[in-house]
């Protein structure tokens, strides 16, 4: 996720990264990491979920990369949201498929 | 469900999409938002997800069918080409770029392991339970997550016009994470579609021959499929 600033609350947090900080840690599905107790800290919950955070050098901007729990780019099986426009502008939201089966293929016009 | 991973807006994609005429959702990911939130690290990468919204198979190499063709007009489209100055040496006695790119994820029997899973469920031998899944999702250390927010970057300063920064991310980006193809291709992609243009500039990957001393990344598609082993491109999963 890219962020203007590194002061972003747990809400932001929540919305780019699918980690929800709760009394028992960060958590995605059934998933959760205890973390140190006190306020919200970006850099310790990244730490903690071996998230990094690189520097646009050029501008105030941040780039949050994704966790690396276990050393897998799945923390837990359970579908995180996913968000995405057609190629009309509409808003697609894939947890709408939900009681479906479905199938995600990726491809690219490269 | 369709989704194309191309930061080229809309209109990169458009064509092809209607030309499947889908009636399935066929959506944009100009951010590479699969890559991240599902480890998707080349195309096409197939996902399977049941009814209760748990992912049974991770990304995975998957096609309808065992076609390989090319249309007929594209390989005459593409002009000779080079290799980037800093890229691998190909291994003397390796395999082509064409025996790399057909090994692996057998193409034959794909879309039946799906109509099978369609079929009987959490019984089909291919459905894979939960930590399965997890432990078959796609490596992701430290370094790889610094890969992705370098893309990114990358990602963010291209479209806004900042080539130079933007060429330099996707470099460190492909260094922090040299498996994830989809992060090469479309940077790689992106001069192609530039240089050469037409239906399939965007295919020109490498340098133009004789104008290597003006390619900004660190390799090209060709260099990195030569040294890549046999089944290493398309990983065996089924």
């Amino acid at each position: 996720m890219l962020v203007d600033r590194l002061d972003i609350g747990p809400d932001e947090f929540a919305a780019g990264t699918g980690w929800d900080i709760k009394p028992e840690g960060a958590c995605k599905g059934e998933v959760c990491v205890p973390l140190p107790s006190g306020d919200f800290d970006l850099e310790a919950i990244t730490a903690r979920l071996g998230m990094a955070i690189v520097a646009d050098e050029s501008g105030g901007r941040w780039a949050i990369g994704p966790e690396s729990l276990g050393d897998r780019a799945l923390a837990t099986a359970e579908t995180p949201e996913l968000v995405l426009d057609d190629v009309e502008g509409t808003e697609f939201r894939l947890s709408s498929l939900r009681g479906q089966k479905v199938v995600i293929v990726s491809w690219a016009p490269y | 469900m369709t989704v194309s991973l191309e930061l080229n807006g809309p209109d990169a994609s458009r064509d092809l999409i209607a030309a499947a005429s889908p009636e399935h959702p066929s959506l944009l990911d100009p951010t590479h938002r699969m890559d991240a939130l599902f480890g998707v690290v080349n195309i096409p990468n197939v996902i399977w997800i049941d009814e209760t919204g748990m992912i049974v198979r991770p990304p995975e190499p998957g096609w309808p069918d065992d076609r390989m063709a090319l249309p007929d007009d594209m390989l005459a489209a593409i002009p000779e080409l080079g290799s980037a100055p800093t890229a691998p040496t190909p291994p003397a006695e390796g395999p082509g770029q064409w025996d790399v790119l057909g090994s692996g994820q057998a193409r034959v029997g794909y879309a039946d392991a799906i109509r099978d899973w369609v079929r009987n469920g959490a019984d089909s031998e291919f459905a894979l339970g939960p930590d399965e899944v997890v432990a078959r999702s796609q490596p992701r250390s430290p370094d790889a997550s610094a890969g992705a927010a370098h893309f990114e970057l990358a990602n963010a300063l291209w479209r806004e016009g900042e080539r130079a920064e933007a060429i330099a991310h996707f470099n460190e980006c492909h260094r922090l994470q040299p498996d994830n193809w989809t992060y090469k291709r479309q940077a790689w992609s992106l001069l192609g579609r530039e240089r050469v243009g037409g239906k399939y500039g965007q295919f020109v990957q490498a340098p133009l021959k004789g104008e290597e001393s003006d390619w900004p990344f660190a390799s090209d598609f060709t260099s990195d499929v030569l040294a890549t082993e046999l089944g290493g491109y398309y990983p065996k999963t089924l």
